[in-house]
Order: C-alpha cells, then structure tokens, then sequence
C-alpha cells in the first residue's frame, strides 16, 4: 500500500498542467539504484492520485515494494500525500528518505 | 537570499560575502563536512545526489521561514552534489542576524530542517562495497543498511 509511510505533513500540492498528457515518475536514490531507471512516464488516468501512481509503479517494478514503507511524495516539486489528486501532465516523485549534510 | 545545489566546490567566503549586511551584528557559518567513518565502518568517500529543482525550493522556503521565525538579516544556503571526498563541505549555511543569539538558534534549526526536508541523498562508498545512507542524522533516524544488519 503506498500510504506515504514517512509523513512530514504538508499542504496539498497546487494542481498544475504543463501540457503533457500523462504522468512523469521521478525516482532516487536507493530507488533508482533498485529500479535501474530514474524517471517513468505513465499514462493518465481518471482519478489519479498519489498514491495510485506510485502503486502502478510498484506494480511494474515489484523490486521497488519493500522501499514503499520509508517513502515520501513530492507531487510537482511539493511534498504530498498519498491521497492529493494528481492533474494530467504532473510530476510525481518518490522520495526515499533524505540524508543531507554530513 | 542565496540558495545553491552544485557540484562544485562550498566556499565559505562567499556564502559570508552574501549574507554580510550592515545591520547584522553576527554572521554564524555551518560546515556540514564527509567524515572517515559512519555507524562504525570506515569511509571511504561519499557521492550525493539531489532532486535539484524541488532542492532549491525546499531551500528558499526554508530560509524565507528562518528569516521570519528567527529576525535573520539574510541566510545563505549551499549543497554540494557528486562525489565528495573526506574533508569536503557537502553543506554550508551561513547566517547573518542583529545579535548573537539568533544566529545560533536559527542556524540551528536551519541547519536541522534543511537535513530533515530538504531531497538530498548520500552514499557510502568504501573499500569493498557501497549503500544509500538514508534517513535524518539530526532526528537520529539513520539507518544502519541492511548489510550491516545482517550481520
């Protein structure tokens, strides 16, 4: 289930539409390590969320599910619930866990 | 305000030169610096990567709330990508603020927030492997990697 199991509470995203017609998944880290892949195109679907995104990810690249529980969403650039809805032509990115600094 | 991701080398004295302000009675500078060892393995060095666009504006957001929370004259925050080797800044902030004390507690929480929010990624990388060192150092929710865990 991708329910966004790191929180960090946040505003909804405002929608946006940059003419694309479907989803771009954007993904780092450890998780792009795993998915040999950094970025994904999906189609869009009627009553997308977040976490319906990151679900047909998942079910693409099973590999990816046991990162889902550390995970955090960003959708165009802010951080998201599993729950926003995602507008067509929108960016989703799946967030491992950060570590700046040093 | 100066906000930067690069992977180039952190200079302190320009991060100074841009938040210098003649109202400011303080300037605090914060080295986030690659240390030798982690979790009780050596080193060897680090490669970061971050999800730059959003980086820069979790950076902005963060200094424009440090600034209003805090009474900061100006904050300068600088990131640094790619691979770092021992002793490298990855992270820099300095500070500009009337007096002392606000200098040091708002760097502080700046310092914290920018690890906690702010989509940066380390790895390890060392004689005989590497792995994404994931989760907060200042919450103390760093993770040992699995591979050390099974062991």
């Amino acid at each position: 289930m991708c329910i966004g199991g790191a929180g960090l509470a946040q505003p909804a995203a405002k929608p946006g539409y940059n003419g694309r017609v479907g989803v771009t998944v954007l993904l780092f880290a450890s998780l792009a390590q795993a998915a040999g892949t950094r970025r994904l195109e999906l189609e869009w679907r009627d009553g997308e969320t977040v976490g319906s995104v990151c679900a047909r990810v998942i079910e693409r690249m099973p590999a990816l599910e046991r990162f889902v529980p550390n995970l955090v969403f960003a959708l165009n650039e802010e951080y998201a619930d599993a729950a926003d809805p995602v507008p067509r032509g929108a960016t989703v990115a799946l967030i491992p866990p950060v570590s700046g600094g040093s | 305000m100066l906000v930067r991701v690069t992977s180039e080398v952190l200079d302190p004295g320009e991060a100074i030169a841009a938040v210098a302000s003649p109202r400011a009675g303080a300037i605090n500078v914060f080295l986030g610096v690659v240390r030798d060892n982690n979790l009780g393995r050596n080193v060897g060095h680090l490669e970061y990567e971050a999800y730059e666009s959003m980086a820069l504006k979790v950076m902005r957001e963060l200094g424009e709330e440090a600034m209003a929370r805090f009474g900061l004259e100006n904050v300068a925050i600088l990131h640094r990508t790619g691979r770092l080797e021992i002793g490298e800044t990855s992270l820099l902030i300095a500070i500009s603020s009337g007096h002392r004390a606000e200098s040091f507690t708002g760097g502080h929480w700046l310092v914290d927030e920018v690890k906690k929010r702010v989509p940066v990624w380390k790895k390890e990388v060392w004689d005989d492997g590497e792995e994404w060192i994931e989760g907060p150092e200042s919450l103390g929710m760093q993770k040992a990697p699995p591979s050390m865990v099974s062991r």
